[in-house]
C-alpha cells in the first residue's frame, strides 16, 4: 500500500507532537538493560525518567543536575551532595586511571553545583584475584589526586566479589560540598541571549581511553583531560556571579551537555563549529573512526552559561586558570526552537546537534 | 573546528572561502527548473547533513539520498540470521558498531548481547581474527557488511586466516556491490534522477569504468566525489557544467584518491576469496541479480553460513516502514509515515534510522531544523507554514 506523502508542514507538526509527548514523559520501553542505558544519551534519559525517578516515588531528585543541593537547618549556606561510580576499562590510560578519575569526577559534580567540595567517600568493589600491585597503584593515584585537589577521602567501604562477577576494580565515590550563600545554578535559569563558554579542547578523555583499550594502531599522543574543576568553577562564579549554570560534559560529550541544558531551560542554543577547540590529534582520530568530537567524553572541561554582559569577564577568568587557557565563547542561547541545539558549520550551513542514541564507547568512565 | 596541526586533505576541502566560491558558482549555473541529483553513497548523505550543505544550495537543486549506506540495505532476514549465529553456544559474534542496533524481527544484536550472547564490536575484520587467535576454544564469527570498500579487508582477513591455519574463524558474508543497485534505481518506474554524485570510496576499489553505462545507456552524468564539503559542492558544479554543455559522462572529482582503473590488488583479493551470488535481497529494493558476494567454495571452512545453521528466511519489513521508498529516492525521509514519531534513532523501526549514514538518521539528527529558525524548505512541494 502506498500512501501519498504528506506535506512537510503537516509532517513536522506530527513530529513536534510526538517530541512534545516524549518530553512530558520519558518511557522505558525496553525489556532489559543494554549498554545504551549507560551511555549518558537518550537511553539513559529514558531509564532515569521512565523508571528510576518514578520508581523512587517522587524523591526530590532533579534528573538534570549532577548534585543535589540541600538546606542545612537555617544556615544561609547549603549542602551539595553527589555520588558517581567508575567502571572505566582499561584501569590505566594516558593522563589518568580509574583512581584519579573517581576523585575528579565526583569533585566536578560538586563543582558544577557551585559548591566548594569538602570531602569524599570511597567504595571499592574488587574482583577476586586482583593483583595487589594494581590496587596499590590505584590507591596511590587516589591519594595524589585527592591531595592535589585539597579534598580528603574521609570514609569508605570495600567488598570483594567472585572472579568474573566484576572486572578487576569498580569504584564508587560520593562527595559533599558547601554551596555559598547567593550561589544558585540551574539550567532553568538560562535566558535567551546568554553566552555559552567552553573551558578548552574537547574529546581528549574519550579518545585517550579508546586508544588505550582498542588495538587500533593509531599512533597519537592523546592524554585524558581528567582534572578537578572546582577552582576553575569558583573563578568563573567570582567573575560572573550571575552565571546561570555550569556543566561538565562527560559521557555523551558537549552534545549531551548542551542538550540537557536546552531541555532544562526549554530554550535552544547555537554554537559555532569553528570556535569549538579540538586538538589536531583528537580530530584526526575522530575522522578516522567516524566519531564526532562533540559526542566524546571529557573529564576536565567546563561549560558555563553566563549573561552576555559578563561573558568576557567569565572568559578571562577561565583563561587565567591553568585548566582553561584555551577557553572560548562558542555560542549563545536562543529563544527557539525549544530544547534544541544547533551548530553553525564551518562550511556556512547549519545542523542539529543531538544527543547520541547509542553508545559509541561504553565504559569510558 | 579550530585545532592545532592541519589535517591535510580535510582542512583544505573545508576552507570556507573555497566553499563560498563553489556555492556562488552553483547559484550562478543552477537553472530554475528543478534538478534531482542523487548522492549514491551514505558517506555523502552524512557529510551533506553534517556540514549543513543543503542550506547553501539554491531551491531548484534537490539532493536525493541513494542506496549506498551498507547498514541500510541489509534486509531484516539477514539480521535474523546474524542473531541465530550469535546465539549459538560458544560463539563470539563480532560486528561493526553500527550493526548492533539494527532491529531484526526479534530484537537487535544489542538485545542478544544483553541476554547473554557474546557480541563484540570491532573496527576491522582483523580485530575479529585476533580474537579468534586468542580464544582458540571458541568459534569467532565476523559479520561482514559493506560495499566494495570494505570487501577487500574481509578478503585479506580470510587469506590471512587460511595461511595461519586459524580453524575457529568464519565470516558471515553480506558484502554487496553498488553498480547493480544503481542500475535497479535507473530501471525503476517513475525514476526522476537527473544526475549522480558517484561513490568516492567504492571507486577507489573498482575505478571509474564500471559507471560508464550510466551516461552511455541512461544519458545521465555521474561525478565521482570526495567527502568534504568542497568535494561535494565541486561535484555538483561539474554536473551542472555537463548539463550546460549537453553532455553526459563519467567525471572524477576525487582524482587525488580514485584512479580510473581502481585498485587492482584489492580487486584481486576479492576475486580470490569471493564470488557473485546469483541474487541478493536489498532492503526496500527487493531481489537484485548479481548484486552481492559470497565466499568461494574453497573458503567454505570459513563460511559462517556453511558452518552454522541459519534460518535463511525472508522477513518482510514492518508495514509502517518506508525505507525502500527512501532508498530509491521516491520520498524524503520526513515523508515516511513513521519518521520522527514511531521511528527515531533511539527506537528505530527501519535501517535508515540506525546508521549515521542512513538518510533518515542523518536527517533526524542533523537536518530537521535549519538555523534560520525555519524548518527546512521543501524544494518541489508546497512551502512550509
Amino acid at each position: 500500500m502506498i500512501t501519498p506523502p504528506s506535506p512537510l508542514g503537516d509532517q513536522l507538526e506530527r513530529i513536534e507532537r510526538a517530541r512534545a509527548a516524549r518530553r512530558r514523559r520519558y518511557v522505558l520501553q525496553d525489556e532489559w538493560i543494554t549498554l545504551s542505558h549507560g551511555s549518558g544519551g537518550k537511553a539513559s534519559r529514558n531509564l532515569l525518567d521512565g523508571l528510576l525517578l518514578p520508581g523512587l516515588g517522587g524523591a526530590p531528585l532533579d534528573g538534570f543536575d549532577d548534585a543535589a543541593v540541600l538546606p542545612i537547618g537555617a544556615a544561609p549556606a547549603r549542602l551539595a551532595f553527589t555520588t558517581d561510580s567508575y567502571v572505566v576499562s582499561p584501569l590505566f590510560f594516558p593522563g589518568g586511571d580509574i583512581g584519579s578519575l573517581a576523585v575528579h569526577g565526583t569533585i566536578n559534580d560538586l563543582a558544577t553545583a557551585g559548591a566548594r567540595p569538602l570531602a569524599l567517600s570511597l567504595g571499592l568493589i574488587l574482583e577476586e584475584g586482583l593483583d595487589v600491585v594494581v590496587l596499590r597503584r590505584i590507591v596511590e593515584s587516589i591519594r595524589t589526586a585527592s591531595a592535589a585537589a585539597g579534598v580528603p577521602i574521609v570514609t569508605g567501604d570495600t567488598k570483594v566479589v567472585n572472579r568474573g562477577k566484576a572486572d578487576q576494580v569498580f569504584i564508587n565515590t560520593a562527595g559533599v560540598g558547601v554551596v555559598p550563600n547567593g550561589v544558585s545554578l540551574s539550567g532553568a535559569l538560562v535566558q535567551p541571549g546568554d553566552r555559552v563558554l567552553l573551558s578548552g579542547p574537547v574529546g581528549d578523555h574519550g579518545i585517550a581511553v579508546l586508544l588505550a583499550r582498542e588495538a587500533l594502531e593509531i599512533e597519537a599522543d592523546i592524554r585524558s583531560d581528567s582534572a578537578p574543576l572546582h577552582r576553575l568553577a569558583a573563578a568563573v562564579l567570582e567573575a560572573s556571579p550571575q552565571t546561570r549554570c555550569l556543566k561538565d560534559p562527560t559521557r555523551g560529550g558537549v552534545a549531551s551537555g548542551l542538550n540537557e541544558i536546552a531541555q532544562h531551560a526549554g530554550l535552544a542554543s547555537a554554537v559555532d563549529e569553528g570556535r569549538i577547540p579540538v586538538r589536531g590529534d583528537v580530530r584526526a582520530a575522530c575522522e578516522i573512526l567516524g566519531l564526532d568530537p562533540l559526542h566524546i567524553a571529557n573529564e576536565g572541561k567546563l561549560i558555563a552559561i553566563v549573561p552576555a554582559a559578563h561573558a568576557d569577564a567569565a572568559l578571562d577568568a577561565m583563561r587565567s586558570d591553568a585548566l582553561g587557557t584555551e577557553a572560548a565563547i562558542i555560542g549563545e542561547v536562543l529563544e527557539s526552537p525549544p530544547d534544541m541545539v544547533l551548530v553553525r558549520t564551518e562550511a556556512g550551513g547549519s545542523r542539529v546537534l543531538d544527543m547520541l542514541a547509542g553508545d559509541p564507547l561504553p565504559r569510558i568512565c | 573546528m579550530s585545532g592545532t596541526p592541519s589535517l591535510r586533505f580535510v582542512d583544505e576541502y573545508r576552507d570556507p572561502e573555497l566553499v563560498r566560491s563553489l556555492v556562488a558558482e552553483i547559484q550562478r549555473r543552477a537553472a530554475d527548473a528543478p534538478l534531482k541529483i542523487m548522492e549514491v553513497c551514505g558517506g555523502h548523505t552524512h557529510a551533506i547533513y553534517r556540514h549543513g550543505l543543503e542550506d547553501l544550495l539554491p531551491p531548484s537543486i534537490d539532493l536525493v539520498h541513494g542506496p549506498g549506506c551498507p547498514v541500510c540495505v541489509i534486509p531484516m532476514g539477514r539480521i535474523d540470521d546474524a542473531l541465530a549465529i550469535a546465539r549459538h553456544p560458544g560463539v563470539i559474534f563480532t560486528t561493526f558498531g553500527d550493526m548492533m542496533r539494527v532491529p531484526s524481527s526479534r530484537g537487535s544484536l544489542l538485545d542478544a548481547k544483553a541476554q547473554g550472547a557474546d557480541v563484540r564490536f570491532v573496527y576491522s575484520p582483523l580485530d575479529a581474527l585476533k580474537i579468534a587467535r586468542h580464544t582458540p576454544d571458541r568459534q569467532v564469527v565476523f559479520f561482514a557488511i559493506g560495499f566494495e570498500t570494505t570487501a577487500p579487508s574481509t578478503a585479506a582477513t580470510l587469506l590471512r586466516a587460511r595461511s595461519e591455519g586459524v580453524r575457529n574463524f568464519s565470516v558471515f558474508c553480506n558484502h554487496v556491490t553498488i553498480v547493480p543497485a544503481i542500475k535497479a534505481i535507473l530501471d525503476s518506474p517513475g525514476m526522476q534522477i537527473d544526475g549522480f554524485i558517484g561513490p568516492g570510496h567504492v571507486s577507489t576499489i573498482i575505478g571509474t569504468q564500471p559507471f560508464a553505462f550510466i551516461p552511455a545507456q541512461y544519458r545521465r552524468p555521474i561525478v565521482i566525489s570526495g567527502f568534504e564539503p568542497a568535494d561535494i559542492l565541486q561535484a555538483l558544479v561539474m554536473i551542472l557544467r555537463q548539463r550546460e554543455r549537453g553532455t553526459a559522462e563519467v567525471e572524477n572529482q576525487y582524482a587525488r584518491v580514485v584512479r580510473p582503473e581502481g585498485n587492482r590488488r584489492a580487486l584481486a583479493v576479492i576475486g580470490e576469496t569471493m564470488a557473485l551470488r546469483p541474487y541478493f535481497e536489498w532492503r526496500g529494493l527487493g531481489f537484485i541479480t548479481c548484486s552481492a558476494l559470497k565466499l568461494r567454495p574453497e573458503f567454505a571452512d570459513f563460511d559462517a553460513e556453511v558452518r552454522f545453521e541459519v534460518p535463511g528466511v525472508r522477513v518482510t519489513d514492518p508495514k509502517a516502514c518506508q525505507c525502500g521508498e527512501v532508498l530509491k529516492g521516491t520520498i524524503k525521509p520526513w515523508q515516511c509515515r513513521v519518521f520522527g514519531t514511531a521511528c527515531t534513532p533511539d527506537r528505530p523501526i527501519g535501517t535508515c534510522m540506525v546508521s549515521p549514514e542512513g538518510a533518515c538518521a542523518a536527517y533526524f539528527n542533523y537536518g530537521r531544523y535549519s538555523l534560520s529558525g525555519r524548518v527546512r524548505r521543501e524544494p518541489t512541494g508546497p512551502t512550509p507554514t
